[in-house]
């Protein structure tokens, strides 16, 4: 991927590669995204983190120009997707999305030639990025198989290939690891820091937290709004909630008690631990109350599950009526 | 009848040329939870297979629920729940028919099916939700349907193929709860998922590498015995000049990127953080952070696909060398 980024017609004087303010975004009577704003640099990998029907995925289409926002602004690459010249952003801009993008019946090189074609690139430039994609992917030895017959994380390379097969500046990627094994995983975000040190942005959506901490900044996405954003260890540094893990007793019939416990904003029941999220200003109030449930709280080191539900548990507070599903 | 749900000895399946499953051997007890992982295609869902008596095995044999799943394959069927990925529903038909459907399955019908149903909806909390077409649930719900479904003649063991690939965290939770009040009371659960999270609940957990089983053990075991060194997690600006001295210095097994900053595993032996301060330090690099972090199940994971993989090429290698 070397050199070809310069003279494509995009304004390169704007700082940010896409920017986003006050989206909105309503089907029917149903409000998807509520006044979402975000900025993504050069070269950052910005995480979209949040529950299923957040508005994570109408926010990736608005970005992409693929859905008109009902309010809002967005600029990738200084152009507006929806103004009169938004065919340069499709130039510009790479979308894998969530659902199946691929001809199923079609092989890995087959869907390759046709997104090669569709792209308009000449022969030789296809046959370049082909051998490169393939390279990078380890998708060659596959290169009969239909897409159909390729495993979770085999696919999603191969329509990360295809996306990524006009060189795009910017790369939407919309729950690119669902369903992919570590492996894969691995691979695959071994390939998102490659692309993104050659300068590329990309924004990824993810309902996971392990995958959230991997971002260079993420923006905690819950009812079509952005709770909290910024760079993973720098929200976790400002957290103000203490943490508890709770040791001894009963796992499952503590977990039924802590329910409307006093002071304690969100209970995890994630791994083999019982951990409690507490609001500052309750600590002694959620302390007494959990003593009285025959376990020992041990301080632990926040996490970033721990913060998500806390900003999650506030957000419901604030607004009970939407937060309430 | 053996004291087990499962037992597995020496099992293997051949397609043609390729080892689908590869002389897997253990046991399962009743009520535990017990996690299949492997990458794609290392014969999870093959095994699965053999152990719902549904594929003959071409070597080894099994014992479901004291059944040999070559000799009665049918009781086998007949004592397990099976529930995948892709939920076997008919989303035009609502709640209620989809387990009257199932039930009907099994051979139950009348009074007993309507008790069984009753208890089914309330054991997934989905009674409010009986009258309700299928299609229209969204995916936690239709998700606990098709786990009542497979659930609906009680069966002792019920294999889960991941069951919740593509549902989000906080349905993921409510469904493990189910889970764990499931064997509690007895059932046993066979699951396989592609999340580490919730491999943690399981009480033991199988590693499949191409076929093999290559560990077993409980969670905190296998952290402690299969990562390999201890991981070193540094943030601060301009890591990225650092790596390749990072990766030369004796100690440092690994660097990988992680978020906006880099992930070293250094051998168990070595001063790791003194290791990486002193690199850095030359380099003109202050970290902003520089501490040591937990392995997690899906550092285990990566261990040991890592092992497996480098086993597989010294086994090519050799094979080369004596052609």
């Amino acid at each position: 991927m070397n050199g070809v980024h310069e003279d494509e017609g995009v304004a390169p004087k704007a700082a940010s590669a896409v920017v986003a303010r006050g989206l909105r975004r309503d089907f029917g009577s149903v409000p998807a995204v509520r006044g979402l704003s975000l900025e993504v640099a050069r070269g950052e990998l910005l995480g979209l983190v949040g529950p299923d029907g957040a508005g994570k995925t109408t926010t990736m289409r608005m970005l992409a120009g693929l859905v008109r926002p009902t309010a809002g602004t967005v600029e990738v690459l200084g152009v507006d997707p929806f103004g009169h010249d938004g065919g340069r952003v499709r130039e510009v801009l790479g979308l894998v999305p969530q659902e199946n993008s691929l001809y199923g019946d079609l092989s890995v090189g087959e869907n390759l030639t046709f997104f090669g074609e569709l792209f308009g690139l000449s022969r030789a430039v296809f046959a370049e990025r082909r051998a490169r994609l393939f390279e990078i992917t380890r998708l060659g030895p596959f290169v009969d198989r239909r897409a159909s017959a390729l495993s979770g994380g085999m696919y999603k390379k191969l329509a990360l290939a295809c996306a990524l097969l006009h060189q795009p500046r910017v790369l939407l990627l919309d729950e690119p690891t669902n369903g992919v094994d570590p492996v894969s995983r691995r691979e695959l975000w071994q390939l998102l820091y490659e692309l993104v040190s050659r300068g590329m942005s990309i924004v990824l959506s993810t309902p996971s937290m392990d995958e959230a901490v991997r971002c260079h900044r993420v923006a905690l996405v819950h009812e079509g709004r952005i709770l909290l954003q910024g760079a993973p260890q720098a929200l976790l540094s400002g957290f103000d909630c203490p943490v508890w893990e709770l040791r001894g007793g009963v796992r499952d019939a503590v977990f039924a008690r802590l329910e409307g416990a006093p002071g304690v904003l969100a209970s995890s029941p994630a791994g083999a631990r019982v951990r409690v999220v507490v609001e500052p200003d309750a600590q002694a109030a959620a302390a007494a109350h959990l003593s009285g449930l025959g376990v020992e709280l041990v301080p632990a080191r926040p996490d970033f599950e721990d913060l998500f539900l806390a900003a999650l548990a506030r957000a419901q507070r604030a607004d009970p009526v939407e937060g309430s599903r | 009848m053996t004291e087990h749900a499962l037992l597995v000895r020496s099992l293997g399946k051949r397609f043609g040329s390729f080892q689908a499953v590869d002389d897997v051997s253990f046991e399962v007890e009743r009520g535990e939870i017990f996690g299949y992982l492997g990458a794609n295609g290392a014969g999870k869902s093959t095994t699965i297979r053999m152990l719902c008596g549904l594929l003959r095995p071409s070597s080894g044999r099994a014992e479901v629920a004291g059944h040999d799943i070559a000799v009665s394959p049918d009781r086998v069927k007949a004592s397990i729940g099976y529930m995948s990925q892709k939920f076997s529903l008919y989303l035009d038909l609502t709640v209620e028919q989809n387990l009257e459907f199932f039930g009907g399955l099994h051979g139950l019908g009348g009074k007993a099916l309507g008790t069984r149903i009753d208890a089914l909806l309330e054991a997934v909390d989905l009674r409010g939700q009986r009258a309700a077409v299928t299609g229209a649930l969204p995916g936690g719900l239709r998700q606990r349907l098709a786990l009542a479904s497979s659930l609906v003649h009680e069966p002792r063991i019920v294999f889960l193929d991941e069951p919740t690939a593509g549902v989000d965290p906080a349905s993921r939770r409510t469904f493990w709860a189910l889970i764990r009040g499931l064997a509690q009371r007895g059932t046993t659960v066979f699951v396989t998922t592609h999340y580490m999270d919730e491999a943690e609940y399981c009480a033991r957990i199988g590693l499949m590498v191409a076929g093999r089983l290559v560990a077993l053990d409980t969670p905190a075991a296998l952290k402690r015995d299969l990562v390999p060194g201890r991981i070193m997690a540094v943030e601060g600006p301009g890591l990225g000049a650092a790596t390749a001295a990072l990766r030369a210095e004796p100690g440092v097994v690994a660097v990988e990127p992680f978020g906006a900053g880099l992930h070293v595993r250094v051998e168990a032996s070595v001063e790791g953080a003194a290791i990486v301060a002193r690199v850095l330090a030359s380099a003109g690099i202050e970290p902003s952070r520089l501490e040591e972090v937990e392995p997690t199940l899906e550092d285990v994971f990566l261990a040991a696909a890592d092992a497996g993989a480098e086993a597989k090429i010294r086994a090519a290698q050799q094979a080369e060398t004596l052609a």
